[in-house]
């Protein structure tokens, strides 16, 4: 064998039909490549029915790693090396774009003799385009030396696939074998012996068949990692954040994060309490909030439609809530397990009326975990609701992140049921700052009503201008003074230049990988993620003038200015551009796409060459 | 009222002595006639005679006339959503199981827009007495015809007369696994309404009770107009609710055994098309709430122990190899 190639990095896929355990296979093989040090990103590849005809383009299943040497922000460009149990499987990543041109694959050569001609055909013609267009196919009979060492090659794959990609990034085998005895610790020897064995083989198969093998250098000297995807980071940071319970619908990307809640919550004290629709979901958060057990809610787009009048309420009352949104392609059902930034606009404005709220957006996993203690203690403080807007990128993508420090802070205190004054209002309000104290039911003389019509101080019900004018400042206002403690957003790169590059939420790490490169061929370009959009940090203004142009860059849709009809006139953007031009009077920009995946920082970078281009140009330099 | 020995050492050994004003904020700005008059009245003269503190109540309700209900009553209270009183039952009532609970709906707001939440919440058996002011009308919207009209009914919205038969939400009730306690009362017979209140406070679980209400603005005729000529029919059982026939001139006592729910559904059948039944019609005070099952699987944890307990499991996903 050669001397193994030296990598920077290397994405990987593992690709079968649903059921087939290419997900299994990748998410272990990550795993492993985690524990020896790689940088990571994770994307699962979902099938949208739970089993879909085999052998079809509709039932691809399995994962995308991303390995690197040094700490990875997204799922990256395009794939380098596909693992693929059938051409099928494999087509539908030609199909989505997601391959790169010199691809390699390795795929079992069991399709080319099989007794279905059509297959035999399909297969040829498969492998035939990829090898004209550049990729290199590596046809090996992974299943029969699978099934030499187990009588079911089709459960065993999973592992023999793990055995062969320890291989062939020259994994030491000792400890990819310590590691699956871990995970299979709790069944039977016979069981751990086979898994044993099919690694072993795995391992052997490659190399006996690869003339090529690489290595992704680990990543040195971080403190200690943790992986996890961002649904799991959001369950995880709503304990630390203090949470009891969890009312909630099921619905796809956002239920995860239940499960994960379920399978531990009772152990601290906490319960997941599956409602019998969103709203009511939404509804038993904010009663146990009011009557102070903390309580959050966690859904999707649809279900973010149905809570609508109940967050209205919950700004009305000065309830505190925090409603996760982890949000999927729209409108309607839309991309139910597909990335989307499209609930922006959702999210700042639809209620009844004017209800003003904080929504705050993670733009990493990490984020995902540290971003639930500080939106209750938002949501408390300020008696606000505080929307959280995760998606389908984060919440099913696995990334490396420094191991938080758990902190008691937040974790719940018994309640104070002491008496309240004689007098004492239950929106006693500062008139500078809208704030005001929380009297929880069961205290002695502090008997209020909560409700959703205009009240006075005392919550009594008042239908006078003066009182509705004076309610609606007092909650606006707490607004205001939250945005005065925040810090104006980082700017990555240059504080001035040619091009600002916006973005809010997961697409961070894409966008500012993407900048990094442009800046590195010496363009003038910088970006900057905001995570509070309302209300927006200081200093934005300040910022964007800085620079000749800014414009944002989203997953959500936009018109492109050329297309058909669209004039600057009646030009929809994107929804961050929308709010940005709207605050700052800054003619903002903006690019997006909706292709239900994430990001990829080619196609961002290409975004910004083409940009600098243009505004060259238009200057005639 | 006679005490037993029990409420009456309570009574008197407890310190404070509530009256009717400790249980009541403002005089209510229902309509004259309006049965949240009597419904509110009997109420609080259960809490008085309960001596319960006003600050340990809780009373949610939706959006309608009979919504207003907690501001009226002087106790910690939620006016929440057309519909939506019961989902923040659930969560005041697992958030502190140890208030006393008090969710209070009209019939449109808990039977049509409020449905959903009403079929799942008698499953849940939360910990809650559940008014339901049945007036068989919409009667804050200005009179459109609500699940539980007469066919025939002329409102706003069925000027021709209504088309359908009226939902029975005492068989739907009825129909519910984990249902614990049913019992129907009208807004005219102040001395029966007060009994079932009181019958329906101290169970524990959720306590279903319809109240059928007088609206002379919107349904004068409803129910004899609540008058002596109500057709109704008394049910009488040792541990069932004490029949006080009030004005009603021809109401018959018939016995009835709320623990069988066979006779409970029969009772049910048809009551709009008979003779409706007055009392208790359906208790079964074993059936557990839900807060009792949820909290007996929740473990107990201090601050100190959860922190510790979040740190191991964030050990779970480390790659620290
Ligand atoms: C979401 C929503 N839809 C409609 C309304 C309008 N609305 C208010 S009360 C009501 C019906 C009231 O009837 P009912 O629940 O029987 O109570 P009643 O007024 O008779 O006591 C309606 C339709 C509303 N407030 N909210
Ligand atoms: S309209 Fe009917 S229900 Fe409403 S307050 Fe008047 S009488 Fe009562």
């Amino acid at each position: 064998m050669k001397e193994p190639i030296q990598l920077k990095e290397h994405i990987v896929e593992i690709v079968s039909d649903a059921g087939e355990g290419a997900q299994k296979a990748g998410t272990t093989f990550a795993e492993l490549c985690a524990k020896s040090g790689n940088g990571l990103w994770t994307v699962e590849i979902i099938p949208s029915e739970i089993q879909p005809p085999p052998h079809t383009v509709g039932s691809a299943s399995g994962n995308r790693i991303r390995l690197s040497s040094r700490p990875v922000t997204n799922g990256g460009d395009l794939t380098n090396l596909v693992v693929a149990f059938n051409e099928m499987a494999l087509l539908s990543r030609i199909q989505v774009g997601a391959l790169a041109p010199d691809v390699i694959v390795i795929i079992d050569n069991m399709w080319a003799t099989h007794a279905d001609p059509q297959i035999c055909k399909q297969y040829r013609e498969v492998l035939d385009s990829l090898s004209t267009q550049g990729g290199q196919v590596w046809e090996l009979p992974i299943d029969a030396a699978c099934a030499k060492v187990t009588d079911d090659s089709a459960k065993g794959k999973n592992m023999f696939i793990v055995g062969m990609l320890s291989c062939l990034y020259n994994k030491d085998l000792e400890v990819a074998k310590s590691f699956v005895r871990g995970i299979f610790a709790k069944k039977p020897p016979a069981v751990i012996q086979k898994n044993m064995d099919l690694i072993e083989a795995g391992y052997v198969f490659g190399m006996n068949h690869f003339s090529q093998t690489f290595v992704v250098a680990p990543v040195k000297g971080l403190p200690e990692q943790v992986a996890m995807n961002g649904n799991t980071a959001i369950a995880l940071g709503s304990i630390a954040a203090g949470y009891e319970l969890c009312s909630m619908y099921p619905i796809t990307p956002a239920t995860s994060a239940s499960h994960e809640l379920a399978a531990f919550f009772e152990d601290f004290g906490g319960l997941v309490h599956q409602a019998e629709d969103e709203i009511a979901a939404v509804g038993v958060a904010i009663g146990s909030n009011w009557a102070g057990k903390p309580a959050l809610t966690i859904t999707s787009g649809p279900g973010m439609a149905l809570k609508t009048e109940f967050l209205g309420l919950t700004v009305m009352t000065e309830t505190p809530l925090v409603c996760v949104n982890v949000q999927r392609g729209g409108p309607s059902t839309g991309l139910p397990t597909k990335v989307e930034q499209g609930d922006l606009l959702n999210a700042l404005f639809a209620s009844p009326g004017d209800a003003p709220k904080v929504v705050m957006a993670p733009s990493s996993i990490e984020e995902c975990y540290h971003i639930m203690p500080l939106a209750r203690k938002i949501s408390e403080e300020f008696r606000a609701l505080v929307i959280v807007l995760s998606d389908a990128n984060l919440a099913t993508g696995r990334q490396l992140f420094a191991r938080p420090k758990v902190v008691e802070d937040m974790l719940t205190t018994p309640l104070d049921l002491s008496p309240v004054e004689a007098g004492a209002k239950p929106f006693d309000w500062d008139l500078e700052t809208g704030l005001s104290q929380r009297i929880l039911p069961g205290r002695p003389n502090g008997m209020w009503v909560a409700t959703g019509l205009n009240h006075n101080e005392a919550g009594k019900i008042n239908y006078l201008a003066e009182s509705n004018q004076k309610g609606m400042t007092m909650r606006s206002r707490k607004l205001a003074v939250l945005q005065s403690t925040l810090k104006a957003p980082e700017i990555f790169g240059e504080a001035e230049g040619d091009l600002l590059i916006v973005g809010w939420g997961s697409t961070r790490g894409a966008i500012w990988e993407a900048v990094e490169r442009a800046q590195a061929e010496g363009l003038r370009v910088s970006a900057m993620n905001i995570q509070f959009i309302s209300p927006l940090p200081p200093g934005i203004k300040a910022a964007f003038q800085k620079f000749k142009k800014v414009m944002t860059v989203e997953l959500n849709y936009c018109d492109r200015m050329g297309d058909p009809y669209i004039t600057e006139e009646n030009r929809r953007y994107a929804q961050l551009a929308i709010i940005l031009r709207a605050n700052t009077l800054v003619d903002v920009d903006c690019w997006g796409m909706v292709p239900g995946r994430p990001l990829m920082p080619c196609e961002v970078h290409g975004v910004i060459r083409q940009e600098i281009q243009a505004l060259k140009t238009k200057k005639g330099i | 009222m006679s005490l037993t020995i029990d409420d009456f050492v309570q009574k008197e050994e407890s310190t404070c002595s509530y009256g009717m004003d400790d249980y009541t904020t403002e005089a209510a700005r229902w309509c004259k006639g309006c049965g949240g008059h009597g419904a509110l009245g009997a109420l609080q003269r259960m809490l008085r005679d309960n001596q319960v503190h006003p600050e340990e109540v809780v009373c949610v309700s939706g959006i309608g006339c009979s919504s207003r209900f907690p501001h009226y009553l002087r106790a910690y209270g939620f006016h929440t959503l057309h519909g939506r009183a019961l989902p923040v039952s659930v969560g005041v009532s697992l958030a502190r199981p140890e208030l006393k609970l008090l969710t209070v709906m009209g019939d449109g707001d808990c039977f049509s827009i409020g449905g959903n939440h009403w079929l799942h919440t008698l499953r849940y058996n939360i910990n809650s007495m559940v008014m339901v002011l049945d007036n068989e009308i919409y009667a804050l919207t200005k009179k459109q015809v609500s699940p539980t009209s007469r066919i025939g009914t002329v409102s706003n919205t069925s000027p021709r007369g209504s088309y359908l038969e009226p939902l029975n939400p005492l068989s739907v009730a009825l129909g519910i696994s984990n249902i614990s306690f049913i019992a129907q009362t009208a807004s005219w017979l102040p001395g029966h309404m007060q009994a079932t209140l009181e019958k329906a406070w101290k169970h524990k679980g959720l306590a279903f009770v319809r109240i059928l209400q007088r609206c002379p603005v919107f349904m004068p005729n409803a129910f004899q107009g609540g008058s002596v000529d109500f057709p109704g029919k008394f049910l009488e059982s040792p541990e069932g609710i004490p029949v006080d026939k009030g004005i009603l001139r021809d109401a018959p006592v018939v016995a009835h055994d709320p623990r069988n729910i066979n006779a409970a559904q029969a009772v049910a059948a048809n009551s709009h098309m008979e003779k409706e039944p007055l009392g208790l019609i359906y208790y079964n005070p074993e059936v557990p709430t839900y807060s009792d099952i949820r909290y007996s699987k929740v473990a107990t944890v201090d601050r100190k122990a959860k922190a510790k307990l979040l740190d191991d499991y964030l050990t779970r996903y480390s790659v620290e190899s």
